[in-house]
């Protein structure tokens, strides 16, 4: 599995957050240009998985926010970190909106 | 042998199961059902708890600064502890503090200053690199990772498999063969920081266990300081055996905690929960799952515990620790198994602990050794070394 998730973005709309189903996963949301601005999981306790963080996303996004993508994974925290890992290895510091992350304790990757 | 505790034991294992119940299992009501950390407060809290308790630092030696507690007294307090939803890969979120494989008794005073203490004063973290991608039941032959001296210094390059928490740890201790033309003999032990130039964690390799996470990590030309060897020169394999050995019984103990969990859990649901106009503990279908239980735990705790009272005395423990892990990862992964079974669709949810129980027992059958080799072990014991 590659480290760092490189599917196609996808607009954050009513729409396509219908699409989704309630599956455990990942997800990254981004800008229009693609800048990743958030990373999240959809745990166990979330109510209806992804579909549901992702609403959650869509009705209060953080600042910037127009596009998602996602990753059905059942490992989804080791799945979560490694994708905030490979961003701070990538920009040094985490993305804008993970304000719910201390950077100090998430580890270190050096993704090839 | 007599199994029954003395009256300190006795406290010892009401203390912790009375800590386990009241404060540990609580707070997991509102965490992710894999999660293998707590927020530093709660940590804290119970970290204070355990060094009230007198307990901080278990299965750390004595002369180290670890409780004046046996290892028979040890192991039935890892049965204890690990009786939580976290509890078989993170014990009371780590609040017993320790140094799990990274124990490093053939340290110099320099090393210990530097590296152990601070570790056993929960300051640093540490990884146990052995495993490479080559092979890990048999490190002695399958290590490929290289060490060539330069000077002062060793220069190392080669990949290692599996790692846990390498990305999180502070420093490790890394296995490396230093003579090609020798087996065991030429493996040695490094002590590595991870923040050093070509020490490169890849990585999380993603199992069936999310809690203190595999890695992947490949070294490319890392510098290490001579004086950085832990042991000798050629000591590492002894090292690895040793700590390797040493584990087996904790680990099995561990094992334990869950499926003893799991058992209550059992009994008391199978007589609450009625199907067909009756209680389920009515039924004899349900009844054996829980007299074969209850069987596998004592046979897998009186080998644990032979284990424990073996190396208590000082006599060679290596097949008898080989014997413990065995049964005791095999026998917790059924009593789980039947377990979850008598709980039906619940046993499968993520809102109990049993789901969780039953994805992590099934690595205890291969970590620290599968089961086929502790089998290979023991049958070296009883057919003589010469067994390859
Ligand atoms: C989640 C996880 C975490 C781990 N953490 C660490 C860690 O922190 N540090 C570390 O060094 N390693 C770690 N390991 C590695 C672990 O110790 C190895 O997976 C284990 O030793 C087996 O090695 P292997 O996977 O290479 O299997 P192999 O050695 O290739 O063996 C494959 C299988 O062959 C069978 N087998 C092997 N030998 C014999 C024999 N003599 N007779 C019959 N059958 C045999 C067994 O069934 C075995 O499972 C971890 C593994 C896992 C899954």
């Amino acid at each position: 599995m590659a480290v760092r998730l490189d599917k196609s973005w996808i607009p954050l709309n009513d729409e396509n957050v219908a699409k989704l189903a309630a599956h455990l996963g990942v997800y990254q949301l981004a800008n229009d240009d693609g800048e990743i601005l958030y990373i999240g999981m959809a745990g166990a306790r979330s109510l209806f998985g992804l579909k549901g963080e992702l609403k959650t996303a869509l009705e209060e996004p953080p600042a910037g926010v127009t596009q998602f993508r996602i990753e059905v994974n059942m490992s989804y925290r080791t799945r979560r970190l490694e994708l905030l890992q490979t961003y701070m290895h990538d920009h040094g510091e985490l993305p804008a909106a993970n304000t719910d992350i201390d950077a100090n304790s998430i580890g270190r990757l050096r993704p090839g | 042998m007599d199994l029954s505790l003395t009256e300190e034991q006795k406290l010892i294992v009401e203390m912790v199961k009375r800590f386990v119940r009241d404060e540990v299992a609580p707070l997991e009501d509102s965490l992710d059902p894999d999660e293998d950390t707590l927020p530093p407060e709660q940590f804290d809290k119970l970290v204070a708890k355990t060094k009230e308790m007198g307990l901080y630092g278990l299965g750390i030696p004595p002369e180290y600064g670890g409780p004046e507690v046996d290892i028979t007294t040890n192991t039935l307090i890892a049965i204890e502890y690990s009786q939580h939803r976290a509890g078989l890969y993170a014990p009371c979120y780590g609040a017993f503090g320790g140094a799990g494989l990274a124990q490093m008794f053939e340290a110099t005073e320099e090393q210990k200053e530097k590296y152990l203490y601070p570790t056993l004063r929960g300051e640093m973290k540490t990884f146990f690199g052995l495993s490479e991608p080559s092979g890990g039941s048999d490190p002695a032959r399958a290590i490929q990772t290289r060490a060539v001296r330069d000077g002062d210094e060793w220069v190392i390059n080669g990949s290692k498999l599996w790692i846990s928490g390498a990305d999180q740890a502070d420093y490790g201790l890394l296995f490396a063969r230093t003579n090609p033309k020798e087996g065991r003999g030429g493996v040695t032990c490094f002590i590595v920081e991870t923040h050093w130039p070509g020490f490169n964690v890849r990585r999380i390799v993603h199992t069936l266990r999310q809690a203190r996470h595999a890695t992947e990590i490949q070294m490319e030309d890392l510098r290490v300081p001579h004086t950085n060897i832990l042991g000798v020169e050629g000591g590492g394999f002894a090292i690895a055996n040793d700590r390797l050995t040493r584990q087996r019984i904790p680990y099995a103990a561990a094992c334990l905690g869950p499926a003893f969990k799991a058992h209550e859990m059992a009994i008391e649901y199978s007589q609450i929960r009625e199907t067909f106009g009756a209680a389920l503990s009515s039924r004899q279908g349900i009844q054996w799952m829980l007299v074969e239980n209850e069987i596998d735990l004592r046979t897998a705790r009186w080998f644990v515990l032979d284990a424990a009272a073996k190396a208590d005395r000082g006599d060679d423990f290596r097949t008898e620790a080989a014997i413990c892990k065995l049964v005791a990862s095999e026998a917790a992964g059924r009593v789980i198994d039947r377990s979850m079974q008598i709980h039906g669709g619940l046993g499968v949810a993520k809102d109990l602990p049993f789901e969780r129980w039953y994805r992590e027992i099934r690595i205890r059958r291969i970590g620290e050794g599968p089961s086929e080799v502790q089998k290979h072990i023991i049958a070296r014991d009883i057919l003589g070394a010469g067994l390859r």
